[in-house]
């Protein structure tokens, strides 16, 4: 078979962090070539390289190469990706809200006639000429076997459709040679993926290669003729998909080696009978993160893992319950309704909440060490204040001796105490966040990301204090990372979020496989406790 | 119902002025005649400014405060159009010519400044403007008269350094288009030629949204980034759209002051970015969405106040300073309210 596509040795790195290692990648006429990968295994970044999206050229470009037909491009903007017959759906819709499906699939493709003025200034004042370009855009949906109101405005269409319209789009370019299609199923219904399905072996049927990235693993392994299977940023597989079996690509996607961390025994062993917070039918309308449903107990003195892909809605339950956005739903803490939407209130009731945007929302960045670490305190109990005639005053001297003592238990790097935030590293600024929690003395503390963008040193120092939080002084945590081998190291046990749904609560001993079909919402037998 | 309410909440500003204009005229008590004339002439003077607003909020680029650029260049062509003693329809074209020469250079210079502060074009377009006034300001309070020739002596200051106050256009330029062909209606006078300039610049604005060009506009307008992963080079885009605005804002800016007949040396061009963007907000523009009927209904509506006002205050008041004082305040009122709804809509489409 003819070689279409070849990339070679690509690698990328975001500010310092290798995202993209010698990643090969080779693409034959006609075939469709899964790509699959957990989140942050670089699938995205490696598109985004082909596509020349301004992402990769804003941040010093990438190494390696790529051929088209045997031939080194230069593709440096999605314009010349264009030009190479490259299409790409992207994982966020590209469609412009407020245009009609026709204006969107002819975006910058418009059909144009010739008038007095274009003649004197140029091509750019051509007339559009609507009735072709509304022909072109019903003839594109025609061939996906839609029925859109071509002349709709985007903006109202549910998501399914424009799904859809993206694929028109790319369809109606008469040079797609190849396409590149990026969780394309994410939002459709199985009934919907299942005519998407048919549309990808279409397109092949007439030359056309196509690059498939999704999670639904099932669905990667029906439709695919080779995989290639990436793991932090670098191939750990790749052969015809007649070579893998589900639960193989899965293990291999995850697959990492356990972290042995000694966990020191409980003074009170967990008790199913006695739970500290349950959550029942939670909703969390957070952009991005949304909780369709999600339900669990919580038990007193547990630490307990959410786990999931990014953008599947586990970083919504915390955000939910700490108030940070429009959630619905019953929560009961210790037997007692516990009031959603309200932030103080649950500041009040002990239960504090790590944002994972440290810099943007856990921090006051331009103010000191020990502020930090005494402001919510101060703002949500009035602590740290005394009073002086009419005046509440902060109390500088316990300020600086609580400071003092959180510095050294944490082993905070500063120069002083009233060394401001900002100049911190990024593990030393999450020290400050874990002790302003401790400060708060959390009954249950939910921590989002708490070792994202930390090093390895300060990761462990981050982990083992959680585990003394809990151990030590009794404090259920709850932990969502993007981090699987974190979660197995020091969670009693881990939820894992699909779809904003709750897909299992597994061990931290079960195995990468379940691990992996859980998070792609494929475990079946669902939810057994551990 | 629902729907009723809807068209009140967009439209909350028009029908709100609509309701301040019509009480303000029947406490004002002037001869409608009067009005008709007074609104009929505002139109033509100063519809055409208004218009130069709309393209730079379709590209996204919110209210081009930057429209002061053009106006300068404006009064500068203008000044030396005086000079050289270029009288009549001639000096206007020649005005006009020397206008957009120089917005182009400016316009430009702003898109590539406001390309590098996207999210903050609206302040930065305005820092701008002041900026700009201070070159303005050297240029023609020290260098006309010291190292730019001028020879009109009464023009310049006694040191024969510098601009005076007023520059006077009359028996060079003033009503030049005004008086090409006058239409009377009664007492009314109509001045078709710069109402017939106005038409043709609609003409122009609808058909340039109806180009390729116009196409990525809107399209830069709704999402930057969109337009940028289909191909369109948006910096561009964002250029071409702030030439133009700055352009109209030179030759809206002339027509303005042919009209007037004098120029305010150092205050013109300031007034006239406050009330046009005042206007065309009061039309039912926001920053983010503006039309050829926001410019119209807005100039009807702040204008209708503007001849108003100053009578009313003295009916009810005694005192047609209390008018004055009205209007100015309306007019900043407006704008800040077009800029606190700016910035609650953005906030919501964070969230």
């Amino acid at each position: 078979m003819r070689v279409v596509l070849e990339m070679r040795n690509i690698s990328k790195s975001f500010y310092g962090n290798q995202v993209l290692k010698n990643v090969n990648l080779t693409l034959h006429e006609g075939e469709v070539h899964g790509l699959v990968g957990e989140n942050g295994a670089g699938k995205t970044t490696l598109m985004n390289i082909l596509f020349g999206m301004p992402v990769i050229h804003s941040t010093g470009g990438f190494e390696g190469e790529i051929l088209i037909d045997g031939e080194r491009v230069n593709i440096d903007s999605p314009r010349k990706a264009m030009e190479y017959g490259i299409g790409m759906v992207h994982q966020e819709f590209m469609l412009i809200p407020g245009f009609t499906v026709t204006e969107n699939i002819k975006l910058n493709r418009e059909i144009t006639r010739e008038n007095i003025l274009s003649k004197v200034f140029g091509k750019s004042l051509r007339t559009l000429d609507f009735p072709a370009m509304r022909e072109d855009a019903k003839e594109a949906i025609g061939t996906i076997g839609m029925s859109i109101d071509e002349l709709a405005v985007v903006a109202g269409l549910p998501v399914a459709h424009k799904q859809f319209i993206e694929i028109a789009r790319e369809i109606d370019k008469k040079n797609l040679r190849i396409l590149v299609l990026d969780e394309p199923t994410a939002v459709l219904s199985e009934s919907e993926a299942e005519r998407l399905l048919d549309i990808v072996r279409y397109l092949t049927n007439k030359g056309v290669s196509i690059l498939f990235i999704s999670h639904r693993l099932s669905e990667v392994l029906k439709v695919s003729d080779r995989i290639t299977i990436l793991r932090d940023g670098a191939v750990v597989d790749s052969g015809p998909a007649s070579k893998f079996t589900l639960s193989e690509i899965a293990e291999k996607m995850v697959g990492r080696k356990l972290e042995n961390l000694d966990l020191p025994p409980r003074t009170k062993e967990l008790s199913d009978e006695d739970t500290i917070m349950s959550i029942r039918n939670l909703r969390v309308y957070m952009p991005g993160e949304t909780v369709k449903d999600f339900s669990i107990d919580i038990r007193r003195g547990e630490i307990l893992g959410i786990g999931g892909l990014a953008g599947h809605g586990k970083l919504g339950v915390a955000n939910g319950i700490a108030g940070m956005y429009p959630a619905e739903g019953e929560v009961y803490l210790e037997g007692k309704p516990y009031k959603l939407n309200d932030a103080s209130y649950a500041l009040r009731n002990g239960v504090v909440y790590l944002s994972e945007d440290r810099r943007g929302v856990g921090l006051l960045l331009d103010e000191s060490v020990e502020m930090n670490i005494a402001a919510t305190a101060i703002l949500a109990f009035g602590e740290f204040t005394r009073r002086f005639l009419f005046f509440t005053l902060y109390d500088r001297k316990k300020i600086r001796e609580h400071a003092m003592e959180m510095i050294r238990k944490l082993d905070i790097r500063c120069k002083s105490p009233s060394q401001i935030v900002r100049r911190l590293s990024g593990g030393n600024q999450q020290k400050v966040c874990l002790a302003r929690a401790f400060t708060l003395k959390p009954k249950i503390l939910f921590v989002s990301e708490p070792t994202r963008g930390i090093d390895v040193g300060a990761k462990r120092l981050v982990l083992d204090y959680l585990i003394e939080l809990n151990r030590k002084h009794g404090v259920t945590i709850v932990m969502t990372s993007s981090e699987l081998a974190e979660l197995r190291s020091i969670c009693d046990r881990i939820a894992i979020v699909a779809e904003g749904r709750l897909s299992a609560v597994l061990p931290p001993t079960a195995s990468d496989a379940e691990f992996g079909l859980a998070m792609a919402g494929e475990l079946q037998g669902g939810t057994h406790r551990g | 119902m629902e729907k009723l309410k809807k068209v009140l909440i967009s439209y909350a500003v028009p029908i709100f002025f609509s309701i301040l204009c019509v009480s303000a005229v029947l406490v004002a008590k002037i001869p409608p005649l009067f009005l008709a004339s007074e609104i009929v002439r505002r139109l033509s003077r100063n519809t055409f400014l208004v218009l130069s607003l709309i393209i730079p909020i379709v590209a996204g680029l919110g209210l081009n405060f930057g429209i002061v650029l053009g106006a300068m260049a404006a009064q500068a062509a203008l000044f030396f159009v005086v000079d050289w003693k270029i009288k009549g329809i001639p000096g206007v074209l020649v005005a006009c010519l020397m206008a957009s020469a120089i917005s182009v250079v400016l316009g430009w210079l702003a898109g590539l400044v406001l390309n590098k502060a996207k999210g903050r074009e609206m302040i930065t377009s305005m820092i701008l403007g002041f900026f700009a006034n201070g070159i303005y300001q050297l240029i023609f309070l020290f260098f006309v008269g010291s190292i730019i020739p001028y020879r009109t002596r009464q023009f310049l200051l006694p040191e024969g350094v510098g601009l005076r106050n007023m520059v006077d256009l009359y028996g060079t330029v003033a009503s030049a288009l005004n008086n090409a062909w006058v239409v009377r209606i009664g007492t009314i006078r109509v001045f078709i030629l710069p109402l017939l300039i106005v038409g043709v610049l609609c003409l122009f604005i609808t058909f340039l949204f109806k180009t390729k060009l116009g196409q990525d506009i809107r399209a830069v307008g709704q999402d930057m980034h969109i337009a940028e992963v289909a191909g369109i080079d948006v910096n561009k885009v964002r250029v071409i759209a702030i030439v133009i605005s700055t352009v109209l804002a030179a030759i809206g800016q002339v027509i303005y002051l042919q009209d007037i007949g004098t120029v305010n040396t150092y205050n013109s061009h300031e007034q006239i970015g406050l009330f046009s963007i005042a206007a065309l907000l009061v039309g039912g523009a926001t920053t983010r969405k503006a039309t050829i009927w926001n410019a119209i209904i807005g100039v009807l509506l702040f204008h209708t106040l503007f001849v108003v006002a100053p009578s009313a205050g003295n009916r009810l008041f005694g005192q047609p300073q209390v008018g004055e004082f009205f209007r100015e305040f309306l007019a900043y009122a407006v704008i800040a309210f077009a800029l606190a709804m700016h910035g609650w809509r953005t906030k919501r489409i964070l969230m």
